[in-house]
């Protein structure tokens, strides 16, 4: 189960694009992701408000469901996503950092299903949701 | 007494106006410059262009660009092509003059996404990428817009995204 954990860990941390939007996970166990992304001015997508762009909040959602596949206790060796649909409900807070926690709730030998929700500060209020079907790649070529 | 037809403009003028109003349109958006995303004109088609880079790549294994990257370049896409259609129309029917735009300086008010589904029909390369959208419908609330990204072969997308989006407010 650690070397689970671990390789999930080192899946995340080995990402160019999740360092360059500074993405910290902060959970990770049992297809249960937790990566938080801090406020950054370079990715606004209304000038007018301050309000973080849809495309990086999506791009945290991706790669936590990433994650939550990875560490799901079946122990997949690496994964992509199929698809995501999205929900925005409402603009990211100006300033505050965004976290998304995802859950892959269920596998199958070659894919894995997963939830994942949006949050600012008030996590009593998704700033969005999503649903999403990633691959998941079996080391002994159980996939195929 | 027949009032006298304006000579109409060199084209040249017509076509760096509108280029013009496309720069400041996409370059206004902070994250649109973080992605270093570009706009490529003919006549009203825009054509996107993701230029590769390191920091985009999700697995490093493959490599393969991140799926997050591929989402945003198809969001920015549908958002731009979406605000560019409203403007381009306003612009030829004369609702707004396009320089007195650009010397306002602040961007229009920018549709938002209300939902949106991305299909990775097959893993992005470490190449640039290419996108466009299609208006499927744009009403006075809510649009529903197609996008397509490709990246060497035309014919062979990797991405494909279905984007709803609520209109801005036109009052002002």
């Amino acid at each position: 189960m650690t070397d689970i954990l671990t390789a999930a860990r080192r899946f995340i941390e080995q990402i160019p694009h999740a360092r360059d939007l500074n993405m910290a996970l902060t959970e990770l166990g049992e297809g249960r992701a937790r990566i938080t992304m801090p406020y950054d001015p370079r990715l606004v997508g209304d000038p007018a408000t301050g309000v973080l762009h849809g495309g990086a909040i999506s791009a945290l959602m991706d790669t936590a469901s990433g994650a939550a596949v990875m560490c799901h206790p079946s122990g997949p060796t690496s994964t992509a996503t199929l698809d995501l649909r999205i929900d925005y409900m409402r603009p990211a807070t100006p300033g505050q950092p965004v976290t998304a926690i995802a859950e892959c709730h269920h596998v199958t030998r070659s894919v894995a299903f997963v939830r994942v929700v949006a949050v600012d500060l008030d996590e009593s209020r998704p700033v969005a949701m999503a649903t999403g079907a990633f691959t998941a790649e079996r080391a002994r070529g159980a996939a195929e | 007494m027949t009032a006298r037809r304006p000579a109409p403009e060199p084209a040249q003028t017509v076509e760096a106006r509108r280029d013009a109003a496309l720069n400041w349109l996409s370059g206004g958006i902070p994250y649109v410059r973080f992605l270093d995303i570009r706009f490529d004109r003919r006549g009203d088609e825009l054509t996107a262009l993701l230029p590769f880079a390191e920091s985009r790549i999700g697995n490093p294994m493959i490599p393969a660009l991140h799926g997050g990257v591929t989402a945003a370049f198809l969001e920015v896409t549908a958002i731009v092509g979406l605000a560019w259609s409203t403007l381009w129309e306003a612009f030829e029917t004369g609702r707004i003059d396009p320089a007195e735009l650009l010397q306002g300086q602040t961007l229009p008010p920018l549709p938002r996404t209300i939902d949106f589904t991305v299909d990775y029909l097959r893993s992005g390369l470490p190449r640039d990428a290419y996108a466009r959208a299609r208006i499927l419908r744009a009403g006075r609330r809510y649009a529903s817009v197609l996008v397509e990204a490709w990246q060497d072969n035309r014919d062979r997308p990797f991405a494909m995204g279905s984007v709803h989006l609520l209109m801005p407010d036109t009052a002002a």
